[in-house]
């Protein structure tokens, strides 16, 4: 017993102590270099030979390219929507490029071993993992270490996916990891049978132009009964200057499966925004379970509020049979503009939706992200915890819906959204919608608003923790509720990532 | 160890002077109280020392070992060796009172130039303070003081104080609602630490605690300023007439 408890504080120290080295090697936006490499782009602009351009840079089958062009006369028919809390210049989506792919890529390496030496280079310098016999770094184990923790890791630059690691191993065990690109090809029946099937062409002015655009991404099939032997992640690196990423995931967790993936993401740091329109669709079939946790840390923009990832993302998980689970944590530190609410169809009976969510907004960044929880099915638990935090002259919402339909009965949900100011020139609003349509399902609401306590900060200091520490480590106390809730080697990424974006929101 | 000259302070917004010249000087190796009614500007010396916001020094110095505290950020204050035992601890939710225990320790050190504390070794040496003041492993896992008992509290700012070995120890009534058995321990820790090159300043409205951490000097303030200074039959003094003769004397 005791045993184990000292095994937890250590861990957990192992954790703090990692946050607050980095925190001490604290530099502003670390991820802001950029790759010197010779890229091939389409012409700049949309329009139908674009989309038949993408298509056909990525070989795909006639019914792909007809759904692409499908979505693309539909998304010509849609306005771009305004209702979120987010103040931003007229986006030109003629004045972009919408697939840029480094020229060594043109051939399909077979192998990470053919993958250009200065692609890999840049995800090393990323701290991603693309060696197979790699663990993600930092983590300070006990003396019986134990099995290594082993992430599979799918990278895409650009409009392309660069390689995937442990593909062999996983395919042993069943479970396809791919880019999505491939699967189309590799796959076409699964992914003709699920594509679109959890968000619709026609489901926002967003997803839709990704529709008819998206150039990569990730796939991952868990067949019945398989528990994913490792987890597995996709890494997003935009690099091409006014280029839009438009990247596609699709993840399908068959009966009784079980997969932990994790989604990092990272920019260089330039003048002109960029935009980025991501789709993810979860498809959880009886019993399954998937745990889907982002750390997003695209490019912010400067102080000012030049440059910057304008990121308009649509996820959603559809748990689509009795007693699936799905769990979305996502921390939010990048973007000049987040327009973000994975969202959980409980159509099942016997479901569980969580959603855990750390959004930090600093400077001149702007957040509107939340979460819808859909009850359709009855005696489901959906559970919300989110943490914005505001600094500068950020203005972050929380944007939530809790619907329970006639049918939902016997529901649960919890909400608890908290918001922290540091300083006065920044905001945050909590925007919750609530609709229950049956007598038996009951949904609570919890929020608050506080400010970073000076006497917190003045006690940390007291005890000789600087000043841009303290605000870290209470901050990090804020969030803790979250960051419990993501895998070990993410929470300390997050954790020091947390420091890092509110750099200079004091003194 | 601890020099103060002529110190004058008030509030930031200068709506209030509370300090009206304090005089004090602790040398290296003894325990000097602090007694005096309430808001007689006790817990402000301890702020205004320490380096909190919202106070202005208008006149006077306080140096620590020759250095001038007032020109220092509160952390260099403290990697500097002062420590001050809140009258009033402050709550961190979320943050483990191990983890800050640790931050504080190797941020100090690391300002003094040392190696940080592996993580076996800090654990083992807080095992053994906690255990010497009855504080048990779920106290060290909680958040900082969150949910603490006002004595638990109390006893979780003299850990700190074992852990980080500061030079000067300036205990702001640290005996205040600590029952009799939490007022020994936390005596005991005092006297653990007493040493030729540490000092202490105890600030406390009561004699009990001066019976178990013995001061070489009382001194006794009033209105922002010592008006006396004696040895610990001062104390003995206010306990059995208050302050109503001592007041009156200094007109
Ligand atoms: N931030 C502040 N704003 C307004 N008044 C203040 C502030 N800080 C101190 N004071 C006032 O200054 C005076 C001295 O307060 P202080 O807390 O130093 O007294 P004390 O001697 O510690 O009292 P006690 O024995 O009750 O703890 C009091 O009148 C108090 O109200
Ligand atoms: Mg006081």
């Amino acid at each position: 017993m005791a045993d184990l408890a000292t095994d937890a504080i250590e861990v957990r120290e192992g954790v703090d102590r990692e946050t607050v080295e980095t925190v001490q090697n604290m530099g502003s936006y670390k991820y802001g270099w950029d790759t010197e490499i010779e890229m091939e782009y389409a012409p700049k602009g949309i329009n139908e030979d674009i989309v038949r351009l993408i298509s056909e840079k990525n070989e795909e089958p006639e019914w792909m390219l007809e759904w692409r062009l499908a979505a693309f006369r539909r998304w010509q028919t849609m306005t771009e929507p305004r209702w979120a809390l987010l103040t931003y210049p007229e986006i030109d989506y003629q004045d972009q490029y919408y697939y840029a792919r480094p020229k060594s890529m043109e051939v399909k390496p077979k192998s990470l071993d053919e993958v250009d030496p200065k692609l890999l280079a840049t995800y090393e310098k990323l701290g991603i993992p693309l060696k197979e016999q790699m663990i993600l770094a930092g983590v300070e184990r006990g003396e019986d270490a134990g099995e290594e923790r082993r992430v599979a890791v799918d990278a895409v630059f650009d409009s392309v996916s660069v390689g995937t690691t442990f593909k062999d191993e996983l395919a042993k065990a069943g479970v396809i990891f791919c880019s999505i690109s491939e699967a189309i090809r590799e796959h076409p029946e699964l992914v003709r049978k699920y594509l679109g099937s959890v968000v619709p062409q026609s489901d926002n002015f967003f997803a839709t132009l990704n529709s008819a655009v998206f150039s990569d991404g990730s796939f991952v099939y868990v067949p019945p009964g398989v528990k994913c032997p490792m987890e597995l992640s996709t890494y997003f690196r935009i690099n091409a200057e006014n280029t839009g990423q438009f990247e596609r995931t699709l993840i399908i967790c068959d009966k009784g499966a079980y997969v932990s993936y994790l989604e990092g993401c990272t920019a260089p740091k330039r003048d002109i925004a960029q935009l980025h329109a991501a789709v993810v669709e979860i498809v959880i079939l009886e019993d399954a379970e998937v745990k889907y946790s982002t750390v997003q840390n695209w490019f912010p923009g400067d102080e000012e509020g030049k440059g910057g990832i304008y990121n308009f993302v649509t996820k959603r998980a559809d748990c689509r049979e009795a007693r699936a689970k799905v769990m979305w944590t996502q921390v939010e530190t990048g973007s000049a503009i987040t327009w973000k609410y994975p969202s959980c169809i409980l159509r099942g009976d016997d479901l569980s939706g969580e959603f855990y969510s750390i959004a930090i907004a600093n400077n001149m960044q702007q957040a509107d992200t939340g979460t819808k929880m859909i009850h359709l099915g009855k005696n489901s638990r959906s559970r919300i915890v989110s943490k914005g935090i505001s600094a500068g002259k950020a203005q972050n919402t929380y944007r939530g819906l809790v619907t329970m339909h006639p049918r939902a009965t016997n529901s649960r949900n919890y909400t608890q959204c908290d918001s922290l100011l540091i300083g006065d020139q920044c905001g945050a609003h909590t925007v919750p919608y609530i609709e229950v349509k049956n007598n038996s399902s009951r949904v609570e609401h919890e929020a608050t608003t506080s400010k970073v306590d000076d006497d917190q900060l003045f006690y940390c200091r007291a005890r000789g923790v600087g000043e841009e520490e303290a605000v870290a480590l209470v901050v990090n106390g804020f969030c803790r509720d979250v960051l419990q809730a993501l895998p070990m080697e993410f929470a300390m990424e997050a954790q020091s990532l947390v420091a890092i974006s509110l750099e200079g929101s004091v003194g | 160890m601890l020099e103060i000259k002529n110190l004058h302070a008030e509030l930031e917004d200068g709506s209030k002077q509370i300090l009206n010249g304090v005089n004090l000087s602790v040398p290296a190796g003894q325990v000097h109280a602090i007694m005096g009614p309430n808001g007689s500007g006790k817990s402000t010396l301890s702020y205004v020392l320490s380096g909190r916001d919202g106070y202005e020094v208008t006149e006077g110095s306080a140096k620590l070992e020759g250095q001038d505290l007032l020109d220092m950020e509160p952390e260099e204050r403290a990697a500097a060796g002062l420590f001050l035992a809140f009258q009033y601890p402050v709550e961190i939710p979320g943050v483990g009172n191990l983890t800050f225990l640790r931050t504080a320790l190797n941020a100090q050190r690391k300002a003094r130039g040392e190696d940080e504390l592996s993580s076996g070794e800090f654990l083992k040496i807080v095992r053994e303070k906690a255990k010497t003041l009855n504080i048990d492993s779920d106290m060290l896992k909680r958040s900082v003081s969150v949910g603490f008992s006002g004595g638990e509290k109390k006893r979780n700012e003299i850990l700190q104080m074992a852990m980080l070995e500061p030079r000067m120890c300036i205990l702001d009534e640290t005996d205040s609602g600590l029952d009799v058995d939490a007022m020994r321990l936390v005596a005991q820790g005092v006297n653990a630490l007493r040493s030729p090159d540490r000092s202490f300043l105890v600030i406390t409205h009561y004699q009990r605690l001066l019976d178990h951490i013995k001061p070489d000097v009382v001194h006794i303030m009033a209105n922002g300023q010592i008006i006396k200074t004696g040895g610990p039959e001062l104390a003995l003094e206010v306990e059995n007439s208050g302050y109503g003769d001592l007041l009156s004397e200094v007109g």
